[in-house]
């Protein structure tokens, strides 16, 4: 019988056991190294499509844009969630990680996919979009990179299950999972489904790269890549909401109003998301209309309602605990003295704000069979999932970071004053990007495309001259959000690295 | 609290709070979920669905075959092409031009093929801001009833390698 080390946090007051602790900083460290590639080449792509500055050539420009999307959307955005499963697994029920061996497997083949496919990209062998449509070909090895990140992170997901699995053996809970647990065991569900999708499309398209077989049908891919590619987006919903209900608790002291409630909500997104995938495919020839209208809208809308049920439940429980602590005067007393100095507190509120209003209420509406004819690859999609993924799950992760960093590192968080500003100017600038973005899309602005004064084309198309504020805008958003990401990382790997130690 | 377990009753009641807030945003829901099967009916805007099978070989001949038959000048070396409008017409998408230069008429409506001797490429109709995916070996039939005269352009908007962004054709209404 091995010997486990367990500490107790004396801020949070978590049991923290040695080796979960080692797994959720190396995951977090790979999470913020990734972000900081990601959203260097955001900041080159932004400076690109900003027309009065116009930085990197086309190659470059395709390249990066690229990098951009595999390293901020894959692999920032998984390595946390990774990050996630073990603390919500482990350390939130006070138990230890039973299979800390395949942690680092599912973390050594997530590096290494991730290392290949950075590689990859930047030698030029894969010019192709995270989305990589056939038959436009890349590299075999980008394949491959993807492949083995995707299985790194399907073990990832699968830990969370053996955790909690045995974790009930050790008295970890009794009955129920906490509800921070409960959200992330959704976002692993999802993400066992998800996976399986990746596999079914990446496994034949490497066998085409390498001529073993002859044809991958495009319209079939597109279809079983977004089984991967929407899914997943809500992976990060959930982990992100997990984020919020749990930062409200360890923040304020926050008590989900009623379980029954925020937990049939999760339930909801695993039962309706895998079949609500298609709005990518509104447009596409192929698919019938009542395949379209029913995949797309009708269960789209009940995994909306789950959201809304979480944009009530959350504010509703902040606002009970602050009242508790004796901020009764008036309506809206408890909501001037919350603790808006507080980075973690603030990025949930941030979070919870735009992503609703931004990426939320935009996604129901491009998502409709009619709208997305209007809006379909323009700018504005970019724009709406700045608003989803950046400005709602990006900002609650990097809220909870400065969480993570005094109860997992056991450092302080150095640069007090930054980190207090960090998550408004970053939520300032993605929401002043993502609204350029959309403005901008709304003319059908496309994305993905270096040069909207198409010259070298046969033909040329001038825009509206308002989309020239718009496109400005964006790259006027764009660096104050790379500014609140520069903030980010040197804030969190300062602290991890330097702040001073705490506990000890 | 969402980090500690629940105490062991927590299938409670909602409050009267939440019931109406619940009950608001399934109302909505329940709007928009019938409003689009409606407007697919009722509005004259939805996307189509029509698509059958097609090699590049044979797509290609069918264009040709239009341009043979109904091309009346030549624009930037495309040809311009006033098809008669009972008869289907084509778009073809390649790396990276859109072909031919059609010219329509007000009014009348039309068949209008579109596919890809290659890759995914995005048709995107501008200024107006219409867009539909061109996919290599699917012919997808959109059926378009043009309103208004004037000079469209054709803008590719799904990245189609290297010249994706020199990939424009034109269009006309007369
Ligand atoms: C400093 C913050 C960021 C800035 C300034 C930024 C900016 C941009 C810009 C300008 C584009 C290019 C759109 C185009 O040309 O079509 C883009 C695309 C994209 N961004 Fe970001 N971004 C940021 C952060 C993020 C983060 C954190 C994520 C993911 C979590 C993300 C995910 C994506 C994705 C998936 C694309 C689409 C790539 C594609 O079309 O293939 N971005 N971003
Ligand atoms: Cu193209
Ligand atoms: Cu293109």
């Amino acid at each position: 019988m091995a010997n486990f080390q367990f500490r107790t946090d004396p801020l949070s007051g978590l049991k923290i056991e040695k080796s979960s602790e080692n797994l959720i900083k190396w995951n977090v460290i790979a999470a913020l190294a990734t972000l900081a590639v990601g959203g260097l080449m955001a900041l080159l792509v932004a400076l690109t499509r900003w027309p009065s500055v116009h930085l990197l050539g086309a190659t470059n420009y395709y390249r990066f844009l690229t990098l951009h999307g595999i390293d901020a959307l894959l692999a920032w955005i998984i390595f946390f969630e990774v990050a996630l499963v073990h603390f919500t697994s482990t350390v939130l029920l006070g138990t230890r990680s039973y299979v800390p061996w395949l942690g680092w497997l599912a973390f050594a083949l997530m590096l290494i996919g991730g290392g290949v496919i950075n590689v990859i990209v930047l030698l030029g062998g894969a010019d192709v979009m995270f989305t990589s449509y056939v038959p436009l070909k890349a590299d075999p090895i980008y394949y491959l990179g993807v492949i083995l990140f995707a299985v790194g992170a399907l073990l990832g997901f699968i830990i969370f299950f053996i955790n909690v699995t045995l974790s009930k053996r050790d008295g970890g809970y009794k009955r129920s999972l906490p509800l921070g647990s409960f959200g992330m065991a959704a976002g692993s569900i999802i993400a066992v489904l998800t996976l399986a999708h990746g596999a079914a499309i990446f496994i034949p398209t490497l066998l085409w790269a390498l001529n073993i077989i002859g044809y991958v049908d495009p319209a079939a891919y597109r279809l079983v890549f977004w089984g991967l590619g929407h899914p997943s987006q809500q992976i990060n919903v959930s982990a992100m909401v997990a984020v919020w209900y749990m930062t409200a608790a360890f923040v304020v002291g926050s008590k989900p109003v009623n379980e029954k409630l925020s937990r049939t909500a999760f339930v909801l997104y695993i039962l309706f998301i895998n079949v609500a995938s298609e709005h990518h495919l509104l447009v596409d020839p192929v698919l019938s209309t009542w395949h379209k209208i029913v995949n797309t809208s009708y269960m789209m809308h009940l995994a909306v309602l789950a959201s809304m049920i979480h944009a009530f439940a959350i504010p509703a429980s902040i606002e009970v605990a602050l009242r508790r602590q004796g901020f009764t005067r008036g309506l809206f007393e408890w909501l001037k003295k919350a603790p808006w100095g507080n980075p973690a507190f603030s990025g949930i509120a941030i979070s919870i704000l735009l992503f609703g209003f931004l990426g939320g209420i935009t996604g129901v509406i491009f998502g409709t069979e009619q709208f997305n004819i209007i809006r379909h690859n323009t700018w504005a999609i970019t724009g709406h999932f700045h608003g989803t993924v950046v400005a709602g799950t990006t900002i609650a992760f990097m809220g909870f970071t400065y969480l993570l960093i005094p109860y997992i590192f056991k450092r302080e968080i150095i640069w007090k004053g930054f980190a207090t500003i960090q998550p408004y100017l970053y939520g300032v600038g993605v929401a002043t990007l993502s609204i350029g973005m959309m403005s901008a899309g709304q003319f059908g602005v496309p994305r993905r495309h270096y040069d909207i004064t198409f010259s070298g084309a046969p033909f040329s198309f001038t825009f509206d001259p308002a989309i020239d504020m718009f496109m400005s805008m964006m790259g006027v958003g764009g660096v104050l959000a790379a500014i609140g990401g520069v903030l980010y990382i040197l804030i969190s790997f300062g602290s991890i690295i330097f702040g001073k130690k705490i506990g000890d | 609290m969402a980090i500690y377990e629940p105490e062991r009753m927590w299938w409670n009641p909602l409050s009267k709070d939440e019931r109406i807030w619940v009950g608001v945003a399934l109302i909505w829901m329940l709007v928009s979920f019938i409003f689009m099967p409606i407007y697919h009916v009722v509005g004259s805007q939805n996307p189509p669905s029509e698509t059958y099978k097609v090699t590049a070989e044979d797509f290609d001949k069918l264009v040709e075959g239009m341009v043979a038959k109904y091309k009346v000048g030549e624009e930037n070396g495309f040809p311009v092409v006033h098809p008669n409008p009972s008869e289907p017409i084509y778009v073809r998408a390649s790396m990276w031009q859109w072909y031919p230069v059609l010219e329509l008429e007000k009014g009348k409506t039309y068949r209008l093929h579109l596919s890809s001797m290659d890759i995914q490429h995005g048709f995107s109709i501008l200024p107006i801001n219409m867009n539909f995916m061109a996919l290599p070996g699917y012919d997808y039939v959109l059926k378009l009833t043009p309103t208004t005269t004037g000079e469209f352009h054709i803008v590719c908007n799904e990245y189609c390698g290297i010249g994706h962004h020199t990939m424009v054709g034109k269009m006309y209404v007369k």
